[in-house]
């Protein structure tokens, strides 16, 4: 339970930091540290240089635009917790944070730190994935941007050059007055989930729903959207029938088994939670 | 004039809730475990284990480990062959030692052959942890795989052999009998037949392992970190090492948490002393969580064929089960134990006129188990509870009422169990009243308030209520020893051979001294224990005997002192024993119309002024009750939810409230952990998937539920002074049955009739599924 040997850099700018990763090899960016320092100290991870993020200006804040809300990559859990602007603009992300381990470790953890991390049942990877988040990419060659949708390269890994690092994340608005529901299955509190349900609903002044978002996570590599379910909604009137058969898809998702949750049980919870998200986010639209 | 305390009346310290007088230590940081201490010149040890679950040694390479800077030895069962006259040392047994498992028993470091993934096969030595740990990873062990046994199916069948030697994996096949089941069986009215598996799980107590050794000049040597069996570890190692028991002293510091599974006789109890000798210098070993999980006695994991006979009105005639464990790779020190347990207490606090119950022990290439609190108890009492809800069921007899027909008569004390071959292994119960409990916990409960919810679907969820009762063997012999001493300040030193693993002895122990001596417990000095340097013997803290055995070796001890004050005062005051009264709260003595101060008494004398006194016996003490619980079950995901638990116990004498709630309601946790949450999951190659704390899943202050305790004393036992009885497992013995049964009640409805701990998610879910599909 001792890290094994390696250097530690202490940048404090974002051209410095891009500067080390051309430069050094085998290195790990520490964000809040909840996922990486336990790794280090279990030595699942032997980097030989390790390059600190916590002293580089201009990484962090939450910042609302017309569209979107913009925030920082080393912006604290706890502090999108308490946003006000977080809570009115994006209210899934809000629900979904108090899923997020312990407030002990949200004080630490950052939004970057666990986008970067990847876990397939993370709530902020979940919550960008339903929402079609833009990455913030720095690089040797300035800034670039990409959809979340293609951030996930594979199993745990960003889609990110070894000379580059994330920045910010855009969280696109939806219409005021939007459903949303976050609901996760964990084992105990605070546990990474097995299984999580994202919706976002939006609907015409019939009832009938005119925009539909829905992410199942845990259940693969990465958070699922799940597309046909997503159209199946859109253009109906929210019915048993109508929800039935969206979950029917979600719980026909592939899905992975582990030695917590086997692949047929991660599928049940796909199709149980995805129908609690979208009654309770359709049952919280206002018109 | 009887000097005898009289302890059994009303008295000022024992029975009082009183604040544990560790606490205010403790909690201001002030706590000395293993890990605080430090020596001169103290080095590190980090141990080298087998990543091969079985497998033959081919070498093992540490040249580029010695050369790094800051290393200063690996040891290897080379080394230890050497010093010892070309044999390993093996570890024996410390209870239920029999001949037939000495082919078992586990070489302190792996002898040519590694048997689990986490054996030892080397040690190394170096000036920090990190470094000692960095070498171990320069280390190449090269192990030749073996096929792998990986579990009790695969044992059974005999194909790969653990211990060539010994021919088969069942290591012994223990039987309890009482009367004669066969016959009863043939002739019975109403049998049932049912198959239950409990899983491994393990202690995981707060504190890891731990160790620091060192060497004086003359040959002695000093071993920190003992705990729970100081005295029996000093011998154990004296044996392996050729060395007088006296030229060895066990210290125990704070203890944070054992439940068994710390303080016995490890492998690395013999690595790190060797390592110290070999170098020279203190060596000091910190136990990491993740080599506790491999390292540690895992608990648990047994499956049992359990069958009952009945009269068609419920009268139980017989109980017959065929039992194995899956012992893991070794016998270890006290790896008989749960086998045992799960044999002779079968029965429970019920009239089964005839017992037959087997136990097979199988080998596997698992990390080894040991006692984890109620050993066998926790299994057998679900494996039973279970059948009799379902027995009750086929009958039509109410469950509750099944129980109370079959109880056993507070007048039918003593009552023998069924007898342990080839252990001869014979107990009775002591006393007790099993009405009471049950009834008081229904009554708690409001059992007959909540029986509408049974099966009833509210709002997605199915409720059901469970019930289960228990008997908790406590008190294990043969004996304990206590040392009064009288300070030159009136103070009163208490000297006791249990130990502290962290359940609240300085306080009980200074609540029974106060007493006996009929002095404040401010004037006791302190509670020293656990260190082989404070008494003659010890049996310490295990089999929840410390305020049984250790409390009336402390009667002895005063009886004695009372004695001698007498004496040494007759002297000093020229008057006649019979002439010397104890004044005010063991303060003075007068006698001859003179009087003298305790404290100017003992300083008066030169050897000082104290007495020892010794409590043995070999007969166990039975705390017994009822638990109750209403759970939620949602069947969309498998989840049990326990929205209210009540346990009722009757404990004997209770000396402190504080410290019982503590210990049931502790208790109650690790069951509700055990049964719904902790797994040690292997693969078939045997590596142990759940080997951190984010897979191996403790319950956390969040998932525990609303839990009520009543400790009752009605039933005193007659086998102490003190009427008290062992009270520290019985909370988690019913857990298994009482979840269990009532997550049968929540979803009857749906055929779902559980036979497997844990009742995880995904397993309560595909009950729901296979049963929909029947």
């Amino acid at each position: 339970m001792k890290p094994p040997p390696f250097s530690y850099h202490d940048p404090q700018t974002i051209a410095e930091v891009i500067g080390l990763l051309g430069r050094l090899e085998n290195a790990r960016l520490l964000a809040g540290g909840q996922s990486l320092m336990p790794m280090l100290n279990m030595r699942f991870v032997l980097p030989d240089h390790l390059i600190d993020l916590n002293r580089v200006e201009g990484l962090s804040g939450i910042r609302e635009t017309g569209e979107a809300l913009e925030i920082g990559a080393m912006t604290r859990q706890r502090d999108l917790e308490f946003s006000t602007v977080v809570r009115e603009a994006c209210p899934l992300m809000h629900e979904a944070i108090g899923h997020i381990g312990h407030r002990q470790t949200r004080n630490r953890g950052t939004l970057g730190g666990s986008l970067c991390q990847l876990d397939p049942a993370a709530e902020l990877v979940s919550v960008a994935a339903a929402l079609d988040a833009i990455v913030e990419i720095a690089g040797p060659k300035g800034q670039r941007e990409i959809p979340f949708a293609s951030f996930p390269a594979s199993y745990m890994t960003p889609a990110l050059g070894a000379d580059e690092m994330l920045t910010g994340v855009r969280f696109p608005r939806w219409q005021k007055g939007h459903g949303h529901a976050f609901v996760e299955f964990a084992r105990r509190h605070g546990d990474f989930a097995i299984v999580s349900a994202a919706a976002l609903l939006e609907a015409d002044a019939g009832g009938r729903i005119t925009r539909a978002s829905v992410t199942i996570g845990g259940i693969g590599p990465a958070p699922v959207r799940v597309t046909e379910a997503e159209r199946s909604l859109v253009g109906n009137v929210v019915s048993d029938a109508v929800l039935r058969d969206a979950c029917e898809r979600c719980r026909k998702l592939e899905a992975t088994g582990d030695v917590h949750a086997p692949a047929a049980y991660r599928q049940q919870l796909a199709g149980v939670l995805a129908r609690r998200a979208l009654e309770q986010a359709y049952a919280r639209i206002t018109r | 004039m009887n000097d005898s305390p009289d302890i059994k009346t009303a008295n000022a310290w024992i029975g009082r809730p009183v604040h544990r007088v560790e606490d205010a230590r403790l909690l201001r940081g002030q706590g000395q475990y293993v890990d605080d201490l430090k020596r001169p010149h103290m080095l590190h040890a980090a141990i080298v284990r087998s990543s091969v679950a079985h497998g033959l040694i081919r070498s093992i390479d540490a040249a580029a480990a010695l050369a790094m800077p800051g290393v200063v030895a690996v040891i290897t069962a080379a080394d230890v062959r050497h010093a010892h006259g070309g044999a390993v040392p093996r570890i024996l047994q410390r209870q239920e030692a029999l001949a037939e498992l000495e082919p078992f028993y586990q070489p302190v470091i792996a002898d040519a052959k590694v048997r689990y993934v986490g054996e030892p096969v080397a040690v190394v030595v170096a000036g920090s942890p990190a470094l000692a740990e960095d070498a171990a990873d320069a280390i190449a062990v090269d192990i030749e795989p073996l096929p792998v046994v990986p579990d009790r199916a695969a044992a059974a069948r005999n194909e790969t052999l653990l211990f060539e030697g010994a021919k088969t994996n069942c290591a012994v096949t223990l039987t309890a009998i009482r009367g004669d089941a066969d016959a009863a069986f043939a002739r019975a009215p109403y049998t049932r037949r049912e198959t239950f598996k409990v899983h491994r799980h393990t202690a995981a107590p707060l504190e890891t392992r731990g160790l620091l050794a060192e060497w004086d000049a003359r040959g002695k040597v000093r071993v920190y970190g003992a705990a729970k069996v100081p005295f029996r570890n000093r011998r154990a190692l004296a044996g392996q090492m050729r060395m007088s028991e006296a030229d060895i002293e066990m210290v125990q510091s704070d203890v944070g948490g054992g439940f068994g599974a710390r303080g016995e006789f490890y492998p690395e109890d013999f690595l790190i002393p060797f390592a110290a000798r070999v170098i020279g210098r203190a060596v000091k070993w910190i136990e990491d969580r993740r080599e506790h999980f491999i390292a540690t006695n895992h608990a648990r994991d047994a499956e049992c064929e359990l069958e009952i006979a009945c009269e068609r009105d419920g009268t139980i005639l017989a109980l017959r089960g065929r039992a194995r464990t899956d012992a893991g790779a070794y016998i270890r020190t006290n790896g008989v134990t749960p086998a045992r347990n799960m044999s002779q207490v079968s029965s429970g606090p019920y009239r089964i006129p005839h017992v037959r119950y087997d136990v097979s022990i199988m080998m596997t290439n698992k990390t080894p188990v040991g006692t984890y609190r109620g050993p066998g108890r926790f299994e057998t009492d679900f494996f039973r509870e279970r059948l009799f809800d379902m027995a009750a069921g086929d009958l039509g007899i109410d469950r509750v009422e099944f129980r109370r027909r079959n109880f056993i008569g507070a007048g039918e004390m003593p009552y023998a169990l069924a007898t342990v071959q080839p252990l001869d292994g014979r107990t009775a119960i002591d006393s007790g009243d099993y009405p009471v409990t049950l009834e008081r916990c229904l009554a708690e409960f409001d059992w007959a308030g909540k029986a509408h919810l049974n099966g009833k679907l509210i709002d997605g969820r199915f409720h059901g209520l469970g019930i289960g009762c228990y008997i908790e063997g406590g008190a294990s012999g043969p004996s304990e020893d206590a040392r009064l001493v009288v300070e030159a300040d009136g103070t009163v030193s208490v000297y006791t051979g249990s130990s502290s693993v962290g359940q609240g002895v300085e306080t009980t122990c200074a609540q029974i001294a106060a007493d006996a001596l009929n002095m404040p417990m401010a004037r006791i000095r302190g509670v020293f224990h656990g260190s082989t340097s404070y008494v003659r013997e010890g049996h310490g803290s295990f089999s929840s005997r410390s305020v049984v055995m250790g409390g009336s070796a402390l009667l002895a001890a005063a009886t004695n002192l009372l004695a001698r004050v007498r004496e040494v005062a007759a002297v000093r005051l020229d008057c006649s024993v019979e002439k010397v009264e104890i004044l005010g709260e063991f303060e003075a003595c007068a006698g001859g119309g003179r009087s003298i101060a305790l404290g100017e008494l003992a300083a008066s004398q030169a050897g000082g002024l104290f007495a020892e006194g010794t409590f043995s016996s070999n007969k166990r003490t039975y705390s017994y009750g009822a638990h109750a619980a209403h759970v939620a079950v949602d069947p969309g995901t498998g989840r049990v939810e326990v929205i209210d638990y009540v346990a009722v116990e009757d404990v004997g004498r209770i000396i402190n409230p504080h410290t019982l709630h503590g210990q049931t309601v502790g208790a109650i946790v690790q069951g509700l952990g055990a049964v719904l949450l902790e797994h040690l999951i292997y693969d078939d190659e045997g590596q142990l998937q759940t080997a951190t704390m984010a897979d191996y899943l403790m319950p956390t202050a969040c998932e525990c539920p609303n839990i009520r305790v009543v400790a009752l004393e009605e039933c005193p036992s007659p086998n102490n002074p003190l009427g008290a009885k062992g009270a520290g497992e019985g909370g988690m013995i019913p857990v298994g049955g009482t979840i269990c049964n009532a997550v049968a009640a929540a979803l009857a409805s749906l055929g779902v009739a559980p036979r497997e701990l844990p009742l995880s998610p995904p397993r309560v879910w595909k009950m729901i599924e296979e049963a929909s599909r029947r």
